[in-house]
């Protein structure tokens, strides 16, 4: 034969099954999934809000007045309510990431998962205990 | 009277039909039969046009993945008698296409796979009358776990980072690759640096997880992975942090 056949990568009769628009309500890890990488339109709003804030409290008195009267209208405070709890999530997936990412060895063995990751519940606790005593002392 | 459970296997005959149909079989329901063997069964006795791959029948080869019952699954090690009372819906794994019945395109795995230099890679060999390359048992542990990979892609069918975007490198891919890297023989660590840091590499996957629970050997490449971004993330504070011989 004087042609060689061709080969192409994207076969016309191979079926290629269409991802479901739904696809992410199949198991509980695909909704989590989907929701962290939903979260990041909220970290993006949180950034904006403090920002802002930043700003306000540059520009003076009545303007970090103005903003604080304006952050605690009730949509405000839902959205950040919403944006905490993403936040949370990620948190939390991050603990639960570490014992994975840290592989030690002491004496010989390996350090014990859940010790690593209560470690870093511990020391969450402890930061957030400080944060909320800075910020809530009177 | 011997038990029956009905197998209900996803047929694609690319001459003569545009998408999958399913197909309904009664097979003998044995205590020592895998999905596979009600495969063999379908195909000695009632159908010799189903198409699908296998070869080894143990959990070694990797060739006989499928989609049982919506998950991921090697069929040579599901076990009918766990489908009880069935039906048993046998697809072709998820996320690849699919050349006939079972059999899925795999060479999208096949290419990336040696991109990740899955070999060990020495800076310079030493001469064979040296010897073999001798290992502490601590130093066989550290990558013994990832060694175990069987190459079967039950993890790209259960990672819905790959089903959203081909183009990511994969779990059994990294598995592999942090195999490699820690290996004490190896020295292929920064040749694997740039594809694994890569946007499609490391930095893809969100830790869903899915994949080490269909992992058939306990490989757990989510948690090579996590690791790996570990290493890559302190890597990158070196460049920013070191004079350049002192990395």
């Amino acid at each position: 034969m004087s042609t060689s056949p061709i080969y192409t990568e994207f076969h016309p009769r191979w079926y290629r099954k269409r991802t479901g628009t739904l696809w992410w309500l199949r198991r509980r890890s695909y909704l989590v999934f989907a929701l962290r990488e939903l979260s990041c339109v909220f970290v993006a709003w949180f950034v904006i809000f403090l920002l802002l804030l930043v700003h306000a409290i540059g520009a003076g008195e009545r303007d970090y007045r103005r903003f604080l009267d304006w952050a605690a209208n009730p949509w405000v405070i839902a959205v950040n309510i919403v944006t905490f709890l993403f936040v949370v999530l990620h948190a939390v997936t991050w603990f639960n990431l570490a014992p994975k990412a840290i592989v030690l060895r002491a004496r010989g063995r390996q350090v014990s998962p859940s010790l690593i990751a209560g470690a870093n519940y511990v020391a969450w606790a402890v930061v957030s205990a400080v944060v909320a005593w800075l910020v809530l002392r009177t | 009277m011997t038990d029956t459970i009905l197998m209900q296997v996803s047929r694609y005959r690319p001459e003569q039909e545009t998408k999958p149909t399913v197909q309904e079989y009664e097979v003998p329901l044995r205590r020592d039969w895998a999905v596979l063997d009600g495969l063999n069964y379908i195909k000695d006795h009632q159908d010799g046009t189903l198409s699908y791959r296998w070869s080894c029948r143990m959990g070694i080869c990797g060739s006989c993945g499928m989609t049982v019952n919506g998950e991921p699954k090697l069929t040579c090690a599901a076990f009918l008698t766990d489908y009880k009372p069935g039906p048993v819906r046998v697809e072709p794994l998820s996320n690849f296409p699919v050349i006939r019945d079972l059999v899925v395109e795999i060479g999208d795995f096949l290419r990336k796979l040696p991109k990740v230099l899955p070999w060990i890679v020495r800076d310079t060999d030493k001469p064979t009358t040296d010897g073999e390359y001798l290992q502490t048992p601590e130093e066989l542990d550290a990558y013994k776990q990832y060694s175990m990979c069987i190459n079967c892609m039950l993890c790209y069918s259960a990672c819905p980072v790959y089903a959203l975007d081909p183009h990511f490198i994969g779990p059994a891919a990294i598995a592999l690759a942090q195999r490699y890297n820690l290996d004490s023989r190896d020295d292929g660590a920064t040749a694997r640096l740039d594809l694994l840091t890569h946007p499609d590499g490391v930095w893809g996957c969100t830790f869903v997880g899915e994949c080490t629970r269909a992992c058939p050997k306990g490989v757990d490449p989510a948690g090579a992975i996590q690791r790996y971004k570990l290493t890559a993330a302190m890597e990158s504070l070196k460049t920013f942090l070191l004079p350049r011989g002192a990395r």
